[in-house]
């Protein structure tokens, strides 16, 4: 990034690195529109990937401490992402879980249902892998110019709080744009003194209630007798509640912030902005929920209403896995 | 074997029915395994999900839930919800590959301490022949980060 005649180096210096991510996270800050030049003008872009051409070195010859903000998106997946975790920790004041793979996984995080023996089989030995030679990666690999290092993959992966101490969370698959231009809002106006910072270790970018609350549709008491998946459905009531139609809504566990977007496109909420204040387990306050909205005290039915969501810990981990109880208090 | 594997099992039981009767268990001294630690609820119905997660994760191989019998919850309607959250468990513990039978759930009057001791003693049993907790992800590092709260939600 160029600053023709200004002093970057007075600048406070801005750092965003994606770990193991898709790329969304990336996408929704430039989305942010004519915003991303309040960013150029404000900070000394010095390390992102995507944007421009840096290097690891660069970061590492830098004082601790001298890169103000870092958005830190992905999950740690190998041990390159736990590096660059630490030492952007190590360059930054204020480092940021960036959307939810870096908060809980995400997406990724769902490879924490498998073994890294089971990934390694679907990835290098299924049937659509053609590696006659049953090829698996190795961390060292001897070739006559000398030793190819390849990063070692995880038994699981980890979330960002899971390596290095993290300052703010933002959540969201990815963050949505609006949010992301009132972040920066407010870092720039911390920056001019007109602001203060939140305390640290609190989620910013979202709200502190559930997506259910931001949703325009209709609710009434819930008596669910039969789950139905969207496009078993005939037609869908625009107006009406999803959950309350039969399908799998997880709104009511799910942190606001995006206003309710997908049930207000006739897709359920699957949680992407991760679980609502004060949840300690996201798919624990989904089971919780369905239960009191399940109409019927007999087993036998509520096992065959229950065969309507037929995979119950993806569906109600979708996001979360790599930071659910089962999956962090021990694994080992 | 010369050690036989004792599992940890945490109970969560109901105030009004099955803590009484695991009390008159104790007072008409009806021995029942000690692998079970128990946890007074007001009502099965203040059992949170996450409950039973958290024991599970924090080293119980299994999980007792023990509630009045149908029909005679003292909040009417909580041991329905307590029932259906069972299911739910049971079929989420799948996905994660843990054996479904390491959360049970019981009905039991004030009155039957007896049935109630017995029940403990098969469930011991039942978790002694499944064996420790195994947990499916053969991973060699130990997440460290693990959240010391326990929710506090309304029933
Ligand atoms: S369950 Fe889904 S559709 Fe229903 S109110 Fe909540 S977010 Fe909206
Ligand atoms: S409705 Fe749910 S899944 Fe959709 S964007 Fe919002 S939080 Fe994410
Ligand atoms: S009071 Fe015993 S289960 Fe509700």
């Amino acid at each position: 990034m160029s600053h023709n005649g200004s002093k970057p180096t007075e600048k406070p210096k801005f750092a965003m690195y994606w770990a193991s991510s898709c790329g969304g996270c990336e996408i929704a800050v430039l989305n942010i529109g004519p915003k991303i030049l309040d960013v150029d003008a404000a900070f000394d872009v010095v390390f992102w990937p995507v944007a421009m051409d840096a290097k690891y070195k660069d970061v590492e010859a830098m004082d601790d401490g001298s890169i103000l903000l870092t958005l830190f998106n992905g999950g740690i997946r190998n041990d390159e992402n736990e590096r660059l975790a630490n030492l952007l920790r190590r360059k930054s004041q204020i480092l940021v879980a960036f959307g939810s793979c870096a908060i809980e996984g995400c997406i990724p995080g769902l490879a924490n249902f498998s073994s890294q023996d089971q990934i390694f089989d679907a990835v290098y030995a299924s049937v659509s892998t053609d590696n006659a030679g049953g090829i698996r990666p190795k961390t060292h690999t001897t070739v006559p110019e000398g030793i190819l290092h390849i990063p070692e993959f995880y038994p699981v992966l980890k979330t960002l709080d899971q390596v290095v101490d993290v300052d703010y969370y933002m959540p969201g698959c990815p963050p949505e744009s609006h949010q992301i231009a009132t972040v920066i809002d407010l870092v720039l106006a911390v920056l001019e003194g007109k602001a203060e910072l939140p305390p640290k270790g609190a989620v910013i970018g979202a709200g502190d209630s559930t997506c259910c609350d931001e949703c325009p549709r209709q609710r009434n008491v819930k008596k669910i007798t039969k789950f139905v998946r969207i496009h078993e459905m005939d037609a869908i009531d625009p107006d009406l509640c999803l959950l309350e139609q039969g399908i799998l809504c997880n709104g009511m566990a799910t942190r606001s912030g995006c206003g309710a977007l997908c049930p207000q496109h006739n897709a359920p909420c699957i949680g992407c902005y991760g679980p609502a204040e004060g949840v300690v387990d996201y798919g624990a306050r989904i089971m919780s929920a369905l239960a009191s909205v399940i109409d019927s005290r007999d087993p036998d039915e509520i096992e065959r209403i229950l065969d309507g969501i037929p995979d119950p810990a993806g569906s109600f981990y979708r996001f979360n896995l790599a930071h659910s109880l089962l999956r962090t208090g021990k694994v080992g | 074997m010369s050690e036989q594997f004792e599992p940890v099992i945490i109970g969560f039981t109901c105030n009004w029915c099955s803590y009484r009767a695991a009390d008159m268990a104790g007072t008409a001294r009806i021995k029942y395994p000690p692998n079970v630690r128990l946890v007074r609820l007001m009502c099965s119905g203040r059992l949170d999900p996450t409950f039973v997660l958290k024991a599970l994760s924090n080293g119980a191989d299994g999980v007792l839930i023990t509630g009045c019998h149908p029909g005679e919850c003292h909040y009417l309607e909580q041991n329905y919800k307590a029932l259906r959250r069972y299911h739910l468990l049971r079929r989420t513990l799948i996905g994660f590959g843990i054996e479904p039978e390491r959360v049970k759930l019981v009905w039991a009057s004030a009155a039957e301490g007896v049935q109630l001791a017995k029940q403990i003693a098969g469930f011991v049993d039942e978790i002694r022949a499944l064996g420790p907790l195994a947990w499916s992800m053969p991973s060699k590092q130990q997440l460290v980060a693990e959240p010391s709260v326990m929710e506090e939600v309304p029933a």
